[in-house]
């Protein structure tokens, strides 16, 4: 047998502060270089990621989260608080600094709710007690409840993404949060961003969505593979962003109203902030 | 100096498709692998491994236990490679029977396990999995990173020794490393290799071609679904 060294401890917590990341640019699909060289992202910062399908946005995530050096297609590294990132933290799972929620949107495992978050509190190095902690904030975000003892592979996409979610931010907890798209799920986009940031964690977030890109501070712009330019929220944007949030979860209660065999026979596209803000919750 | 290395691993787990990736990264290198697919019935493999520009030989077992199968030509496989001028022979095998498992301690023992098939998975294997030296995961982008978590979790559980790959086979992400792990692996002194694991000791009748259902007619080492196991006959 051959023997290895043996990276096999339970994971504890964070290793360090991760004060910044730095993505630096390689290469684009046509060959060209990157417009966009370096770009640094510091701790508390929700940074969004837009672009056309197809633009590359699934793989800057994925260069992130293996924390490219020079070894991917696009030719990108990520330094990590301005150094590069050693071999054991890029490969060794356990010291892993990145938290992700891709695109599935549905689990596999044939298990419980509860007993698949005892599992995952486990591999974590987490105590049990917080099981219960993820399905409340769970239940925040989705308008279905989960309970504990429901069977994973039965629940819907907007409970399993929900679950997902609460599971990210209070099991995995890591420094780094990579997600793939939230808009689609059914669930609280708001509340979902503010549950898996905080913390001083750096967040990057996938989106088509301009509720979602107007939350972040900054966006980057994709195209054709590379990131082409680097947008800054402007105050006019926040200015938006606050009514699209109102519109947001006027739709959201919609929705719950064709859940729950409603009529829906009002809607009045009022811009004017206090109705909205009245009639929102 | 030959390199042996067998990997093994479920139906559709993904072996090939890694492979080729790792392959790829090998051929980087100036690495001429040469390789040997061993499966029961069909296998179309030999067709994609050959686009690589490999040489690619291919037995099928038949009636055999694909894993005894590959033991017992083990030589012949090995003077393939040495025929083609490879210093390195990659073995693909369709590991269907959960209780052999088809490494040799000379060799290097790569399990492929597929993560969409489930926590438990890593319990009913068996040997091919618990006597490998690097397990290679495979699908993990279908499923979330809890679950991916879980997966390796239950295959740790199974064989705390491993060295564990989280590989994608459609992306090749994880390959490079498959790769390094394959070249540092140890050359085989062929003739004296024996087996990690003993192949299964039931022999009876119904091994060799009896059809009759009825229990009158089985002879050799038997177990009760009860578990009690016995010798029945001479
Ligand atoms: N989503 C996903 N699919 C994969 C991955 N790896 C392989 N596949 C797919 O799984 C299927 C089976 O892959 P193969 O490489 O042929 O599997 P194998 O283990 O060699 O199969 P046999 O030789 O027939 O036993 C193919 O359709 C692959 O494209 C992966 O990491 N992710
Ligand atoms: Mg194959
Ligand atoms: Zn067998």
């Amino acid at each position: 047998m051959y023997n290895f060294v043996n990276n096999n401890e339970p994971i504890t917590k964070i290793y360090f502060m991760i004060e910044s990341i730095t993505i630096i640019g390689g290469y684009g699909k046509t060959g060209e270089q990157e417009p966009l060289q370096t770009i640094k992202i510091n701790k508390g910062e929700i940074i969004g990621i837009v672009g056309p399908t197809g633009s590359g946005k699934s793989s800057l995530i994925g260069d992130i989260e293996q924390m490219a050096q020079y070894d991917t297609y696009s030719k990108r590294s990520i330094l990590i608080n301005g150094l590069k990132p050693s071999y054991e933290e890029r490969t060794n799972p356990k010291k892993k600094m990145v938290a992700e929620l891709s695109q599935n949107m549905n689990f596999l495992a044939d298990m419980t709710v509860v007993e698949f978050l005892k599992k995952h509190a486990k591999c974590r190095g987490k105590n049990e007690d917080c099981v219960n902690t993820v399905i409340e904030h769970a239940n925040r975000l989705t308008g279905e409840p989960i309970h504990k003892d429901h069977q994973l592979t039965i629940l819907s996409g907007g409970q399993s993404r929900a679950l997902m979610v609460a599971d990210v931010a209070i099991i995995s907890n890591s420094p780094i949060v990579l997600i793939d798209e939230i808009e689609n799920a059914g669930i609280k986009k708001h509340e979902a961003l503010e549950l898996l940031s905080g913390h001083g964690k750096i967040i990057l977030v996938v989106t088509h969505d301009p509720v979602l890109a107007l939350m972040t501070e900054r966006r980057i712009v994709m195209q054709d593979g590379s990131m082409q330019k680097l947008l800054t929220t402007t105050a006019k944007e926040k200015m938006v962003s606050k009514n699209i949030n109102l519109l947001d979860r006027r739709i959201m209660k919609l929705r719950e109203m064709v859940r729950y065999g409603e009529l829906i026979e009002e809607f009045s596209l009022d811009f004017d902030e206090e109705v909205l803000l009245k009639k929102a919750i | 100096m030959m390199k042996f290395v067998i990997v093994a691993g479920t139906p559709g787990s993904g072996k090939t498709s890694v492979l080729l990736h790792a392959i790829n990264h090998l051929k980087n290198k100036s690495i001429q692998p040469s390789v040997a697919k061993i499966d029961c019935l069909y296998t179309d493999d030999d067709k994609r491994y050959a686009k690589t520009g490999v040489p690619v030989l291919v037995g099928l077992s038949k009636d055999m236990c694909p894993d005894h199968f590959g033991i017992y030509n083990t030589e012949e496989l090995l003077d393939f490679a040495i025929k083609n001028k490879s210093d390195l022979l990659i073995v693909e095998t369709a590991g269907l029977c959960h209780r052999c498992s088809p490494y040799t301690k000379g060799s290097l023992g790569i399990c492929v396990i597929d993560a969409t098939s489930g926590p438990n998975t890593p319990m009913k294997v068996g040997p091919f999995l618990s006597t490998a030296d690097i397990v290679a995961i495979t699908k993990g982008d279908v499923i979330s990173q809890a679950e991916r978590e879980i997966f390796r979790e239950s295959v740790l559980e199974m064989n705390p020794n491993a060295k564990i790959i989280e590989i994608n086979g459609l992306s090749g992400k994880g390959c490079s490393e498959l790769a390094e792990e394959i070249m540092l692996a140890k050359a085989v002194e062929s003739g004296d290799d024996v087996l990690r694991h003993n192949a299964p000791l039931a022999i009876c009748t119904l091994c060799v071609g009896e059809t009759r259902v009825n229990k009158a007619h089985h002879r050799g080492i038997l177990r009760r679904i009860d578990g009690f196991q016995f010798y029945e006959g001479e």
